[in-house]
């Protein structure tokens, strides 16, 4: 089968499987990534987002399925990826016994990189690393090594990032930084996909997919994602509400209780069922309820409580 | 609240000890490659010590220039050989033949009896046997050596009698005169210095090419390197070129501590030494490879590095006369590169050998290389996806 290279897609990926063994680590997996975009890849540890990534960039092969990334066949044109793409690993991956500068240094020549002097020079200055460009990396903190690793990344001038999990470790503020350098970058035309597990960042992207034991279950913007689920949600305030929630998940229409700081977040899909069971269960010990709007992690929490407790095996 | 049981902090619990000790058996019972050397090495070391380490070796390759047949000089054949030292292997045309046999390391021994030596017995001209040894290695040859005048005594006390008896007296009817090439002295660091070189290359090739190769995978920059555009070849080769390096310093600072410390004669061609160093080299460096892709982590790595040095040690005449060793125990010794490599820089250094010399040592290290380098390529390839 031959594949379209759709120009206004980064990454267009049909039917993705790969097995490993006895496991079914990614089923099915179809992902369009439009040019410019964030794209935000979720889903529980051990989902299959690493092997998807991994199989987008070339670094494995899919035993099933078809697509491009960059406008080269996945299967086909994997060297052609791995000049255009940047790819930051899910562990830091770079060597701890190398500076920065000797890290950049080493990456650019990989890349036969022209002018590779000005552009270590340059990424060092971009990401503001100059300060520690001779430090040896494996003394830098999570949030450093994570800028070094984006700045290693970029190098090539790539057209897509592939990120997995770049904040996994690194403090909020860090976090913060790396979120709007990446904003800077789509701003520029970069196509970015990432990887999280945090609900702040989630909504920083443009568009979502939700994955689990291997299966796309969402895809689409915020707002799609939590519409497609059909949920209501009510806000729970008042006392014991730790009890109350014990109480209500055998509750008729009820299919899902969070605990939100001082709030007991309950869901379900039958709108009317859920608001007779959660008003009279409020009205009691002096507890208030109103309905809210179903948030990112409500979606989130009822996707992954949805799908079997294994990764393999049945589907 | 629970209370912790235990009185005092700082006390010896025999509890928490017992749990150190259930979490180590634990470990130690999944990782089955330190399992495997807990029994293996006991296993390994007492066959080896036990039965192929010989220091005082038997039945040593001898060939004999045969001048003179008689009734004497066959009994002198047969009283060494029933001394169980020597083993007659076949007979020579000549000197210039021996000395070949000697310097490709064929034969440890040659026995050449002059033409007319039974005449010139008969005749009461006290005639001499020539026994040339090589004693490259003083240990292998030593022991047979100190027998040899023992065997002759036997024969003149056997044949010289009746008629004879007359030629009894001093000097004694007929003598051995022993030879002994290449180390006349028994230097004994003559034969261990050079044959160091190979040692120490054994050791730090094979760790060091299995870690570095393993690092790379256990710290996860393999999957860095993959995701570059850099193909298996460029990194491979990449990374092996600087042990080359470091193995040639290596051999240098033993040559150098050879030639004038040691004062080990250098015969040889030391063009020949380096050419025969960098085969040695790449022989160890595929090992090495070989290992850094069935190994899981460094520890691993190192573990059969240790499994791989043992043998290297025992039984490829580095310590021990390879010629000592029972059957099974040279044919093993065979199959290791260094082996080889010992023959090859004894045999430059301290005999002078040339390229004919030298070549049947040195295809068995290619052939090595050769087929260890198809076993890694395709070992490699299996990591990648």
């Amino acid at each position: 089968m031959t594949t379209v290279a759709n120009p206004e897609y980064a990454i267009d990926v049909r039917g993705l499987n790969k097995r490993f063994g006895e496991k079914h680590v990614v089923r099915d997996v179809s992902l369009r990534v439009r040019r410019g975009e964030i794209f935000g890849f979720l889903g529980p540890n051990g989902s299959g987002k690493t092997t998807t990534i991994r199989m987008v960039c070339g670094l494995l092969k899919p035993d099933a399925g078809s697509g491009t990334c960059l406008g080269h066949d996945i299967v086909r044109e994997r060297e052609a990826i791995k000049r255009k793409v940047g790819y930051m690993t899910q562990r830091f991956s770079f060597w701890e016994d190398l500076s920065i500068a000797e890290n950049l240094d080493f990456v650019a020549r990989m890349y036969e990189i022209p002018h590779r002097k000005e552009a270590v020079r340059h990424a060092i200055d971009t990401l503001g690393l100059a300060s520690r460009a001779r430090q040896l990396a494996g003394t830098l903190s999570g949030g450093w090594k994570q800028r070094m690793a984006l700045a290693a990344c970029m190098l090539h001038q790539p057209s897509l990032l592939l990120l997995d999990e770049p904040t996994a470790g690194v403090d909020p503020r860090a976090r913060r930084d790396f979120w709007d350098e990446l904003q800077s970058l789509a701003a520029q035309g970069i196509s970015v996909l990432v990887s999280t597990h945090y609900m702040d960042e989630a909504v920083r992207c443009h568009k979502l997919a939700y994955i689990a034991y291997g299966k796309l279950l969402a895809q689409g913007s915020a707002d799609e994602v939590i519409a497609s689920q059909r949920l209501s949600t009510w806000a729970i305030h008042g006392e014991r509400l730790s009890a109350l929630q014990e109480e209500l998940r055998s509750r008729p229409g009820v299919e899902q209780t969070v605990t939100f700081g001082d709030a007991l977040h309950v869901s379900g899909t039958d709108a009317g069922l859920l608001e007779g069971t959660v008003r009279a269960a409020a009205g009691v010990d002096g507890r208030s309820c109103e309905p809210v709007e179903t948030s990112l992690e409500d979606v989130f929490i009822y996707l992954m409580g949805k799908t079997p407790d294994n990764s393999g095996g049945t589907a | 609240m629970r209370r912790p049981h235990t009185g005092s902090k700082t006390g010896f619990s025999p509890m928490r000890w017992w749990s150190m000790v259930l979490k180590e058996f634990t470990q130690l019972k999944r990782d089955r490659l330190t399992f495997a050397m807990i029994v293996g090495i006991p296993i390994m070391q007492t066959a080896l010590f036990g039965y192929a380490i010989n220091t005082n070796p038997k039945h040593l390759d001898t060939a004999i220039i045969s001048a003179d047949s008689t009734d004497i000089t066959r009994s002198f054949i047969a009283a060494m050989q029933n001394s169980s030292y020597f083993k007659m292997v076949g007979t020579l045309p000549n000197e210039a033949a021996g000395r070949e046999a000697l310097a490709r390391g064929k034969v440890l021994f040659v026995v050449n009896i002059p033409a007319g030596f039974t005449r010139q017995l008969l005749r009461g001209e006290r005639p001499a046997l020539l026994i040339e040894a090589d004693a490259t290695d003083p240990t292998a040859t030593g022991s047979a050596l100190a027998a040899v005048s023992g065997i002759a005594q036997s024969v003149i006390d056997r044949e010289i009698a009746g008629p004879l008896s007359n030629l009894h007296g001093s000097p004694a009817p007929f003598s051995v005169r022993v030879h002994q090439l290449y180390n006349p002295d028994n230097i004994t660091q003559y034969f261990v210095v050079p044959g160091l070189t190979g040692m120490v290359l054994t050791l730090t090739m094979v760790l060091m090419t299995g870690l570095a190769i393993t690092r790379e995978r256990e710290r996860g920059t393999m999957e860095n390197l993959l995701a570059m555009p850099a193909t298996p070849l460029e990194v491979m080769t990449g990374k092996l070129v600087p042990y080359i390096g470091i193995g040639l310093i290596q051999a240098t600072i033993i040559l150098l501590a050879a030639r004038y410390v040691f004062r080990v004669p250098f015969f040889g061609n030391i063009g020949a030494v380096y050419l025969s160093a960098l085969l040695f080299i790449a022989a160890n460096l595929t090992v090495g490879i070989t290992f850094s892709s069935l190994a899981r982590n460094q520890l691993q790595a190192v573990q059969l590095g240790i499994f791989f040095f043992l043998p290297n040690i025992m039984l490829s005449g580095f310590m021990f006369p390879f010629k000592g060793m029972p059957g099974w125990a040279q044919a093993l010794g065979n199959l290791l590169p260094l082996t080889y490599f010992l023959r090859l820089i004894r045999g430059i250094l301290l005999k002078g050998n040339g390229w004919t010399d030298s070549w049947p040592n040195v295809w068995p290290m290619m052939v090595f290389t050769v087929v260890l380098m198809l076993v890694a390529s395709i070992t490699y390839r299996k990591t990648l996806d």
